[in-house]
C-alpha cells in the first residue's frame, strides 16, 4: 500500500467549469434499495475503475463522471488519470492524454473538452475525493438529491476536498498500454439474459426482438437508455408493480424497449424480457442518440463465466511506467 | 412461489401465482405478508452473498454477489430457506399511526373527490382515515411508500396533468392507493392533506418511519396541531 498524505481541509480541486454535468461518484450504493434508493455509480465502470488502478487506488475510490466538459484547479500536488469517452484534456494548455496518469501541483489547471467519441469520462486522482458518504456511498445521484457534495451535479465555485498525494516508494505514472483501452464506437452488441417475464413474449415477439437493430433515442438518461424499433408486445397488459434490476429490458405500452441503467426507478409495472449483462452496460452507456444496438441471448452460466472472466482479465493487465 | 431469473446476478421470488394476470384484481395482503418475512429470513441468513433487495407487493428481488456464489447455489438455498414460509406465523408488521392535517387548504384536490363520490369533505376525510392500509411497496423516491387499498368510493385516477410541484408530507390518493409525498417531486396523486411526519430524513434512524409488511392508519389533527408537529403551510 502507498502512504498518502491528507493535507489541510479545503485543500483540493477548485470547480471553474463544471461543464453540463459531472457528478461525484464511487462505484454505487448497495444495500438500499427497500428505502426506494437506487444505485447511482459509474455509467461505464470499466472506465472508471481504470482511472482509479492508474491512480493506484482501490476500485471504489470516490472519482467523477464527466459529461461535456469540465475545468479544475487544483490546490494541491497530486496524480490524476482521465480514462473513458474519447475527450480533449489540457493541463495548463498543454495537450494530455488520456488512459495514463499526470502529475498536477497547486495552480495547474485541468480542462476536459467536449467528447468525439463516446459520451463519458472519468477523471480519478491519487487517493480520491474525501466525500462523506450517504447510505454507504458517495454516488450522487440527481434525481434523489442523494450524494457528491449535497446531492447535486458540480457547480461553479465547488471544493472538491482531496489529499496531498506524497509516496515515499513510487510516484511514477502510469499507463494503460493501448491494445487493452476499449474503443467507442457507434455500434454494440447487448448480451441479454433472458428471465422476468419472457415468457409472456411470444416466440415471435423474442425473435423480433432478437433480430433487429435499435436506435438509441435522446430520451435517454442515467435512468434509462429508451430505443427505437421495431415494437415488441407482450401478451400481457401489466403487471404488478417489482423489482428492477440493473440492465433489466422493460416494454411499455408503446413497444420501444427500454433498458434500465443506475439510477433507474427501483420498482415498475412493466413487462419485462430479461436484462442486458453489466459489461455490456458500459459499452452502451457510451453510445449516443442515433447509434445502434442489437442484442443476443446468453444463459446465466454464460453471463456468470463472462464477469468471473472479465475480472480476472482486468486484474491481470499489467500497467506501464510512464 | 416460483423463484425466476431477472438478470446476471438477480432473481425474483413470486409469492402469488396471479402476478402478472391482473394487475386491477387488487393486492392480497396475504402475499405482502409473504413478502415481508421472506424478506427477513433472506437478510439474516444469506450473509455478504447478498448485495440488495427489493420487495414489492408480491415479489421479491433479490441481489447477489456473482463473485460470492452461483445461481445453481443460491436458489436452492433460497429455495430451502422459504419452504415454510406458508406454515410460518403470520407476521402483520408494526401498525404505524400517521397524523394528518386533512382540509381544503393542505388538500386541493379533497373537494373535487368528495363531489365525484356525492359525499360530504367530512365523509371523504373519515373513509380516509378509518381504513388500516398495508405498506405494499417502496419506491418512484426514496420513502414513497404506497399503501393500499382506500375504500372505492374514494378512489380517484391520477390527475391528467401532473402538479409540477407537490410539498413534502402531501397526502394523495391514486386509484385505490394512497401514499405521503416524502419529498417535494412532481406528481400526479390527488391532494387530500398534509403530514407533518417526515416519511424519509436520511439524518433519522430509521430513516423511514415504516417499510414493506407494515401496517398504516391516518389519524386526523388540527391546523394548530399540525403545526406544532412541525409542519408547514
Amino acid at each position: 500500500m502507498l502512504s498518502t498524505a491528507v493535507s489541510l481541509p479545503k485543500a483540493g480541486f477548485l470547480v471553474k467549469q463544471p461543464g453540463p454535468r459531472t457528478l461525484i461518484l464511487d462505484i454505487g450504493r448497495y444495500g438500499y434499495h427497500h428505502l426506494g434508493m437506487t444505485t447511482g455509480g459509474p455509467a461505464d465502470p470499466l472506465a472508471f475503475r481504470w482511472a482509479n488502478r492508474l491512480c493506484r487506488n482501490d476500485q471504489n475510490t470516490t472519482a467523477l463522471e464527466v459529461v461535456g466538459g469540465l475545468v479544475l484547479e487544483s490546490t494541491i500536488t497530486t496524480q490524476l488519470a482521465v480514462c473513458g469517452a474519447k475527450t480533449p484534456l489540457t493541463i495548463n494548455g498543454r495537450v494530455r492524454g488520456l488512459w495514463r496518469s499526470h502529475r498536477v501541483k497547486p495552480g495547474d489547471v485541468v480542462e476536459l473538452g467536449f467528447a468525439t467519441e463516446g459520451v463519458s469520462a472519468y477523471l480519478a486522482i491519487s487517493g480520491g475525493f474525501k466525500i462523506t458518504p450517504s447510505f454507504g456511498s458517495t454516488a450522487t445521484v440527481v434525481r434523489e438529491g442523494i450524494g457528491g457534495l449535497n446531492g447535486n451535479k458540480l457547480e461553479v465555485g465547488d471544493c472538491l476536498p482531496c489529499g496531498s498525494y506524497e509516496n515515499s516508494e513510487d510516484n511514477r505514472c502510469l499507463k494503460l498500454p493501448k491494445g487493452y483501452r476499449p474503443v467507442y464506437g457507434h455500434h454494440a452488441m447487448l448480451r441479454v439474459i433472458p428471465g422476468y417475464q419472457q415468457h409472456d413474449f411470444s416466440r415471435y415477439q423474442q425473435r423480433r426482438f432478437f433480430s433487429h437493430e435499435y436506435k438509441i433515442s435522446s430520451r435517454s438518461d442515467r435512468m434509462g437508455c429508451c430505443l427505437e424499433g421495431p415494437e415488441i408486445r407482450p401478451n400481457i397488459d401489466g403487471i404488478l408493480s417489482e423489482g428492477i434490476c440493473l440492465g433489466a429490458i422493460q416494454v411499455p405500452p408503446d413497444g420501444q424497449p427500454i433498458i434500465l441503467m443506475n439510477d433507474r426507478q427501483t420498482i415498475g409495472g412493466y413487462p419485462k424480457l430479461g436484462s442486458v449483462l453489466s459489461l455490456d452496460l458500459g459499452q452502451l452507456a457510451q453510445l449516443k442518440p442515433g447509434d445502434t444496438v442489437y442484442f443476443e441471448p446468453i444463459t446465466v452460466d454464460d453471463a456468470h463465466n463472462i464477469l468471473h472472466l472479465a475480472d480476472s482479465y482486468f486484474k491481470k493487465i499489467e500497467l506501464l511506467v510512464c | 412461489m416460483n423463484i425466476t431469473v431477472a438478470g446476471e446476478n438477480s432473481l425474483i421470488i413470486y409469492f402469488d401465482q396471479e402476478i402478472g394476470l391482473d394487475v386491477s384484481a387488487g393486492f392480497s395482503v396475504e402475499a405482502s405478508a409473504k413478502v415481508h418475512q421472506a424478506v427477513e429470513i433472506i437478510t439474516n441468513s444469506l450473509g455478504d452473498v447478498l448485495v440488495d433487495l427489493v420487495p414489492s407487493y408480491a415479489s421479491l428481488l433479490v441481489i447477489y454477489d456473482v463473485f460470492r456464489t452461483d445461481l445453481h447455489s443460491i436458489r436452492p438455498q433460497i429455495r430451502e430457506l422459504l419452504t415454510d414460509i406458508d406454515q410460518a406465523e403470520k407476521s402483520e408488521g408494526q401498525l404505524i399511526e400517521l397524523p394528518v392535517y386533512y382540509g381544503s387548504e393542505s388538500g386541493p384536490d379533497l373537494a373535487l373527490i368528495a363531489n365525484k363520490a356525492g359525499l360530504s369533505i367530512e365523509e371523504v376525510i373519515d373513509l380516509h382515515r378509518s381504513q388500516e392500509y398495508q405498506v405494499y411497496a417502496i419506491g418512484f423516491a426514496p420513502g414513497f411508500a404506497y399503501l393500499g387499498e382506500v375504500d372505492e368510493r374514494i378512489a380517484a385516477p391520477r390527475l391528467a396533468t401532473p402538479r409540477q410541484q407537490v410539498p413534502c408530507g402531501a397526502v394523495g390518493i391514486a386509484d385505490r392507493q394512497t401514499a405521503v409525498y416524502p419529498s417535494v417531486s412532481p406528481g400526479g396523486w390527488n391532494l387530500i392533506g398534509l403530514c407533518p411526519q417526515r416519511m424519509f430524513d436520511p439524518e433519522a434512524t430509521p430513516t423511514m418511519p415504516v417499510k414493506v409488511g407494515d401496517r398504516v392508519q391516518f389519524k386526523s389533527i388540527d391546523r394548530e396541531t399540525f403545526l406544532s408537529l412541525g409542519g408547514e403551510l
